[in-house]
């Protein structure tokens, strides 16, 4: 996508993103910006609607708006332009990082005070105000000394990091009320997308090899058509191109796809349940559940219809899954006796709302053990495994009243426990009132399911396609254990692992799952990065 | 803390964690994390609240003593004193 066809030279668009593998059709509820605005790489410029959630959506191109494409209010299937955008000036430009392609956190590491009048767009303003942050304070990173998205969310990171202070109080007890707005936690880089957004002209990563088969056949099809027919699950031989010599583009991809989609679902929701949603208070997703106890109110139909569309996507998705993925199932049983003796000390010592649950120790573990396994961190496209750069959690969240959503928590293999509880109780929060960031539900590379809060002593997860495997962990539960001849009653936890058999094999899983029980028996590792410290 | 000061807190506490549930209607002796479906984080909002409500400090070790509405409103009206 990007660069579109039959616009003017150098013109791009902002599409409809992919935010996740199951998303179709989006709405925009929301347009931050308009004709005339300068948005850069990273802002966030629209909030979308999809069938699970609000998103933030973030402009992967710097630019200036030309012309709003699609209003607020109407559904359009993922990839139709919203906006397009102009070229920046040339001086404006390479600060953009719209030079090679660079990465946006080639920022990082530049310091040099604001001068005044350095240039601040509004969308910085904005994320300084719903950060809290005082612009005053911070030190621009950008050419010429401008303040960056990433100064603010290192200054509002800083903010959070003194924890003594009386700072902006966590929004525990707000999680659900409307309306309040909840402090983000710092993402700490302008997100980069894993998943194959299409928006982006210039990969971040190298672009996929195309399957040498398909060469051979002589189908013509670009690296990105290639990436996006693999994740859209169509097959190049049945797709029609319409590129030069017949190559294969990712237009034709989604036409093709459009096809094989059922279309009559995908209408039937958008009717029932985009309509409804867009006159509910966009503020008040809070869903009864069908098993309620005595007490519940009644759900009203619009809820009831998000929930059959979250039922719908969940259900696609995991079918392809099953019908995709060869998993291989592996389950080991930790001793947590010393992780709940070190959280029970640490609990004592934090005020009440940034007390660490165990859910934390073991999120923080299996991100440590994906760093140093890889072969478990990443994406099967294209008959090949593609390992991530950075490991992004997806956290399995179940939605107040039903439903499942799992957006991710990016980058957390080197952020200290603290850091990981907090923006775990954020993205939960946020998850469950319904505003997200489009890269917390693209960019999961590993997802985390526990079910240990239902009562069940083990899961045995469906992997989040085109993810590798899914860590479950059970309840924390009493048992008899052995350990140097003798017999005791310790806290443990079952901790499985569903891995993606042509990714890897069972050894590699074993691995994995061993490093992951490792961290958690022992969460303080003397001379080592553990789970503490 | 009377008994009635400290029901209110409990009230309000839930309804702040879990406000899709008409907590008036709610068995007071039933298992609260189960009933209402309290995970481990909400069930940590929930003892925010109460902390908040009651101006003092809930302690891990006292969440054995909030597992039913009844108990809650008990252990905030005895501050928490056995």
């Amino acid at each position: 996508m990007g660069t579109g066809a039959g616009s003017g030279v150098g013109t791009t668009s902002f599409t409809m993103p992919v935010l996740g593998a199951d998303m179709e059709s989006g709405t925009v509820t929301e347009w931050l910006v308009g004709p005339g605005d300068t948005v850069h790489k990273g802002d966030v410029v629209a909030v979308i609607d999809t069938a699970k959630a609000d998103i933030d959506a973030e402009c992967l191109h710097s630019g200036v708006v030309e012309e709003i494409l699609v209003p607020t209010g109407r559904s359009v299937p993922v990839g139709t332009p919203l906006a397009t955008l102009r070229p920046l000036p040339a001086e404006l430009r390479e600060r953009a990082g719209e030079g090679g392609g660079r990465p946006a956190r080639r920022e990082r590491g530049r310091t040099g005070k604001a001068p005044r009048g350095a240039p601040t767009g509004p969308l910085v303003r904005r994320l300084a105000q719903e950060l809290g942050v005082d612009l005053a304070q911070v030190t621009g990173t950008g050419r010429g000394g401008a303040i960056t998205r990433a100064d603010v969310q290192r200054a509002a990171g800083a903010e959070v990091s003194r924890r003594r202070e009386p700072a902006p109080p966590e929004p525990v007890q707000q999680e659900r009320v409307p309306q309040v707005p909840v402090p983000q936690v710092p993402v700490p880089l302008e997100p980069v997308p894993l998943e194959p957004v299409p928006l982006e002209p210039v990969s971040p990563r190298p672009e996929p090899v195309p399957r040498p088969g398909e060469r051979a056949r002589g189908i013509r099809i670009s690296p990105y058509a290639a990436r996006l027919a693999a994740e859209l699950g169509v097959a190049p031989a049945t797709i029609h191109g319409t590129g030069p010599g017949g190559a294969i583009r990712a237009v034709d991809v989604r036409t093709a796809h459009a096809r094989e989609v059922e279309a009559p679902p995908s209408e039937a929701i958008r009717e029932a349940v985009l309509e409804p949603m867009r006159e509910r208070p966009v503020e008040a997703p809070a869903l009864p559940a069908p098993r309620r106890p005595a007490g519940a109110r009644d759900l009203q139909a619009g809820a009831r219809d998000r929930i059959a569309a979250m039922r719908a996507t969940t259900a696609r998705l995991m079918a392809r899954s099953k019908r995709e993925i060869p998993h291989y199932y592996l389950s080991t049983t930790i001793d947590l006796a010393e992780a709940l003796g070190w959280l029970r000390g640490r609990n004592l010592e934090l005020p009440v709302e940034e007390r660490i649950v165990p859910a934390a120790v073991l999120l923080k573990a299996t991100a440590l053990a994906a760093d140093r396994v890889p072969e478990m961190n990443g994406f099967w496209r294209n008959d090949r495994f593609e390992p991530a750069p950075e490991v992004n959690l997806g956290v399995a969240v179940s939605v107040r009243g039903g439903g499942l959503i799992t957006p991710a928590l990016l980058d957390v293999a080197g952020v200290p426990l603290e850091t990981l509880m907090a923006r775990l109780r954020d993205l939960v929060g946020r998850a469950r009132s319904g505003r997200l960031r489009g890269a917390e539900l693209a960019a999961g590379t590993l997802t985390v399911t526990n079910l240990g809060d239902l009562g069940v002593d083990s899961v045995y997860g469906v992997i989040y396609p085109p993810q590798v495997a899914l860590v479950g962990f059970g309840r924390v539960v009493e048992r008899p254990w052995a350990e140097g001849g003798m017999l005791g009653v310790r806290p443990t936890v079952t901790a499985t692992l569903s891995a993606d058999h042509r990714a890897s094999d069972g050894s590699i899983g074993g691995r994995f799952l061993a490093e992951i029980a490792r961290l958690v028996a022992r969460p303080e590792v003397p001379g080592e990065r553990g789970v503490v410290g | 803390m009377t008994p009635e000061e400290a029901r209110g807190v409990v009230l309000a506490a839930l309804r702040q964690t879990a406000p899709e549930v008409d907590v008036g209607k709610l068995d007071p002796d039933a298992p609260l994390r189960e009933t209402v479906e309290l995970d481990s984080l909400d069930f940590e909002n929930f003892v925010v609240q109460l902390s908040e409500g009651a101006g003092r400090r809930i302690e891990e070790d006292d969440y054995p003593r909030l597992a039913t509405m009844t108990e809650c409103v008990r252990f905030l009206a005895d501050g928490g004193d056995r």
